[in-house]
């Protein structure tokens, strides 16, 4: 109920800056997020056309994608792989969640480690070092296993389904845990403690109300992380992609990477891939609109009483201690040993001769790794500055106007969030291919990708910290004579400080780690630093990638270290 | 020197529903004069104030200041609110917090139209500062200021640009009751000595009293009243006025005749024949609802000689200090009164009340 404001287009009213400033960022959001994925639905009609001969439509694009056995196998693969990542991610940080909010369990400090983790550990890296972990023949665990029990038996193969949703699920717990430590928390603890009263234990608690009461958010929850992994594509491409087990999104990377490349196809299925995921974030926003009918979400900031576990808690500590081995621990030592070596092998007294530095040598003095590294920061600098920017004029729009039409571009500035990373880089790629306005090929194509790609977070950071800010401070600069563009530079952009600060930190830190648009749309001289990585491992180069690997994930460490402490002090959850 | 005439204004509300908030409203303010809107919560009065700022478009209307409109639905004429030049106080103050206390009171001069020097600015921001007695803060953190001061502040930077107009949204609302109590001195001060026209916003009643020249009571977006502090609360023109404004009680009655002297009629009533005040003529049988304020009720251990005198009983008494609060009794009906706290009667005994004619206000049922 908030009243008609003045901001009305009128022209008595003359002209104003602020358009000026306001149509072109609208217009730029709606490019960004509309025209690659009409193009990419019109590509899945085409047949593959060259740059000579243009195609014509047909449907033999979805035929040859959806009427095969093949398809089915690749349907099935996407779904189980999907299905399976996020029960185990959902379990595994569901638990955590629950031992963290409502347990006695010592050591609490940290658990809070696992909010940064998947931030600092990228994709690639986690699944490169669990393949040196558990690839059948040089993975660790099996070396070390067979060397004990002296056998060839292959313990465990991360070259498989199960491994993928071993990997892919251990790295997407700590979402799962972040997402339901923020549901137990706004939940009411008078409603357990009647159960405690009743007589009820502490593990019919945790079924019969606990859980139940959370049922909307373990919905939600189990959905964005079904989304995630159906959208992700390092583990299947690194993972399937050797022994023949394809999902969507390496089914699209191989369309791409074969000669002739198949546009029409990777389209197709892209296109499956783009309505899976967007249906998944339809039903998640109209769960969380009805979990608001459950009465346990009060708004009260009360810490409520943990259950005492007793002795079992140094069991609930162990489990935590042991997840933390395999996700952060056990990973990161793993590329850490692997940097120290001259040539890949597995820890043993032998290996420990063959110590050196040469690996950081080669990378520091890796011709493509300056530019990369000089890509990557530049790229993400600028990312991060446009979307911020770029995404502060649009929620004020949002926010502060009544302008008709403004919740339509709230859900195109935050569309990109249902697109699939190599969903938008196709799309991207099939737009500038066809008008070669020369960014095709070039670095801009990139940023032009993740301004897109990272535009809702820039939404979400200035949305929270817009709706903070009363609207009365720019009223009495109004009032005081200044123009709105004055307004805007000198009052808002300066309070908004520290919520665009947090959220340009958040922005670089994902831009510097994104590869599964780059993957697509990266050319030689133009590549960042993930695919320097991805480049490196397709080369066979172990020792060197994991020297990179160690340095990459140092900087990303630091950087969301500064990002935590800013989001902190100044109130900002991320999810 | 401001007018406003028929002026409507509309919301959408949640629903996207269009709600008519303010309802052909019009006033004059009279140079140097405070000029209160005063109603409960939903009236319209912050309506109104905006859409005098400018904050607000209105639907249809006009508002003029020393016979120049700044909005005027007519002329399809709409000044935006950073070219009108009025100083605004906000219920929130607004102080900006990411700047020290010169910089909040420097800010109007700084983007005006009107550029002005370094010392020119130095000066002015130094004056309305030591106006508003912060002078010894100028280079303090705006978010280190009590809420009192934070009130000052948002006050001299208002008065900094040197406004046609002073415009002031609830500005005590937010601060405790002592220091709410100081402040609406200094303000009625302050306008009176800078003699700035003032258009003041509140639904609380008491400082409406205290500061106004004149008041306008609003209810669902209407005026239902306008006049000095003195006529709304001795002569309401309406149960609502009456109502919102001070305490008072209700007495049912029909008019049986015209009293000997100018405007006072005889009445029965619920508790008896009274003789009552009318603006209005009345006519013989007419249902009228007489309005009659606690403190005008006079109580006594002894029979009072006079017309309004009646009998009653003690039901309930609460001392508060400086007064004390009688429920009484007469018959079935009870009426509060207020009386010196030097009265004690005790609960259960009969007493005797007495009202002035001239103060038991006849409002047309």
């Amino acid at each position: 109920m908030s009243p008609v404001p003045a901001a009305r287009w009128s022209l008595t009213e003359g002209f104003s800056f602020k358009w000026v400033v306001m149509l072109p960022c609208v217009v730029v959001v709606a490019l960004l997020a509309l025209v690659p994925l009409v193009f990419l639905l019109w590509q899945s009609f085409l047949t593959s056309g060259s740059g000579l001969t243009a195609g014509t439509f047909t449907l033999e694009n979805y035929a040859s994608a959806y009427g095969g056995a093949e398809t089915i196998r690749l349907m099935v693969n996407s779904l189980v792989f999907a299905a399976g990542t996020s029960l185990l991610a959902f379990v595994v940080g569901g638990s955590l969640a629950w031992m963290n909010e409502r347990t006695n369990t010592p050591c609490k400090m940290l658990f809070f480690s696992l909010s940064i983790v998947p931030l600092v550990i990228p994709g690639i890296m986690f699944t490169i070092a669990w393949i040196l972990i558990g690839s059948p023949k040089i993975g660790i665990l099996n070396t070390l296993l067979q060397g004990l029990f002296s056998t060839d038996r292959v313990f465990f193969d991360v070259y498989s389904m199960y491994g993928m949703i071993w990997v892919d699920g251990l790295h997407y717990s700590p979402i799962a845990f972040l997402m339901m430590t923020a549901a137990f928390r706004s939940m009411d603890p008078s409603l357990e403690e009647s159960a405690l009263m009743s007589g009820a234990s502490v593990w019919r608690i945790a079924k019969d109300i606990t859980f139940k009461l959370t049922w909307p958010a373990v919905f939600a929850t189990l959905l964005i992380l079904f989304i995630r992994a159906i959208e992700s594509f390092e583990v299947p491409a690194l993972l399937g992609l050797p022994v023949g087990l394809h999902v969507f999104t390496s089914a699209i990377y191989q369309a791409i990477h074969q000669y002739p490349s198949k546009t029409g196809l990777a389209s197709a299925y892209a296109t499956v891939l783009l309505l899976i995921a967007a249906g998944g974030i339809y039903f998640q926003s109209r769960i969380s609109r009805n979990g608001k009918r459950y009465a346990t979400v009060t708004g009260k900031g009360f810490r409520p009483r943990t259950i005492d576990l007793g002795r079992w808690k140094y069991l609930t500590l162990a489990v935590f201690l042991c997840y933390f081995a395999l996700v952060v621990v056990l990973p990161f030592l793993v590329l850490l040993w692997s940097s120290f070596q001259s040539f890949y092998s597995a820890p043993s007294t032998e290996a420990l001769k063959n110590m050196s530095l040469d690996s950081y040598r080669f990378i520091l003095g890796y011709p493509n790794f300056s530019r990369a590294a000089w890509n990557s920061v530049m790229l993400a600098l600028a990312s991060a500055t446009i979307v911020m920017l770029l995404t502060s004029v649009i929620c004020w729009i949002v926010i502060r106007t009544r302008t008709p039409g403004r919740e339509v571009l709230d859900q195109l500035a935050s569309l990109p969030l249902v697109i699939p990373g190599i969903v938008l880089g196709l799309a991207l790629m099939i737009f500038f291919l066809n008008y070669g306005v020369g960014i095709y090929g070039t670095i801009w194509i990139l940023l032009i990708a993740y301004v897109a790609r990272f535009m809702p977070y820039g939404m979400r950071y200035n949305t929270t910290s817009m709706l903070q800010i009363h609207k009365e401070l720019e009223e009495s600069a109004e009032m005081t004579g200044s123009s709105w563009l004055r307004t805007f530079w000198h009052i808002l952009l300066p309070l908004l400080k520290p919520g665009l600060l947090a959220g340009w930190l958040f922005v670089v830190i994902v831009s510097m780690r994104e590869l599964s648009s780059s993957i697509l749309l990266y050319s030689p001289g133009n590549e960042v630093l993930s695919i320097v990585v991805w480049e490196l491992w397709e080369a066979g180069q172990f020792v060197e990638l994991s020297a990179l690997g160690v340095m990459f994930i140092g900087v990303l460490f630091v950087l969301t270290m500064v990002a935590q402490i800013l989001s902190k002090r100044f109130g900002i959850k991320e999810t | 020197m401001l007018k406003v005439k028929n002026l409507f204004a509309e919301y959408v509300d949640s629903a996207g529903r269009s709600v008519k908030a303010v309802n052909d409203v019009s006033f004059e303010v009279p140079e140097g004069r405070l000029f209160t809107l005063l109603g409960p919560s939903g009236c319209g009065k912050t309506t109104t104030m905006r859409s005098i700022a400018g904050l607000e478009r209105p639907v249809s209307g006009e508002v003029a200041v020393n016979g120049t409109p700044v909005y005027s639905s007519d002329h399809n004429l709409f000044v935006p609110p950073n070219r009108r030049n009025f100083g605004m106080v906000f219920q929130s103050y607004a102080i900006w917090p990411h700047m020290n206390v010169f910089d909040n009171a420097a800010f109007p001069l700084r983007v005006g139209k009107r550029k002005y020097s370094r010392k020119e600015i130095e000066e002015k921001v130094t004056r309305v500062l030591t106006v508003v007695g912060l002078e010894s803060f100028a280079s303090r953190d705006a978010t280190m200021l009590s809420g009192g001061q934070q009130q000052r502040l948002a006050l001299a930077r208002a008065l900094a640009m040197e406004p046609k107009l002073l415009l002031l949204d609830e500005p005590l609302s937010n601060l405790d009751a002592k220091l709410r109590e100081r402040m609406r001195f200094e303000i009625k001060r302050l306008q009176r000595e800078l003699g700035l026209t003032t258009v003041y916003v509140t639904h609380d009643q008491g400082e409406a009293l205290a500061l106004s020249h004149e008041i306008a009571v609003m209810s669902e977006g209407r005026i239902v009243q306008i006049g000095s502090p003195r006529v709304i609360y001795e002569r309401p023109c309406s149960q609502f006025v009456a109502d919102f404004v001070g305490l008072t009680n209700f007495i049912d009655g029909v008019v049986e005749q015209p009293d000997s002297s100018d405007g006072l009629y005889r009445v029965s009533s619920e508790i008896g024949p009274i003789s009552v005040f009318s603006d209005e003529p009345l006519g013989r049988g007419e249902k009228v609802l007489i309005s009659i304020r606690p403190e005008n009720i006079e109580l006594s251990e002894t029979p009072f000689a006079g017309p309004n005198a009646v009998q009653a009983k003690v039901d309930l008494r609460v001392f508060l200090g400086e007064y004390t609060d009688f429920q009484i009794k007469i018959g079935d009906r009870s009426l509060l009164a207020r009386a010196h706290p030097s009265l004690e009667i005790p609960l259960g005994q009969t007493l005797y009340m007495r009202m002035n004619p001239n103060k038991c206000i006849s409002i047309k049922a």
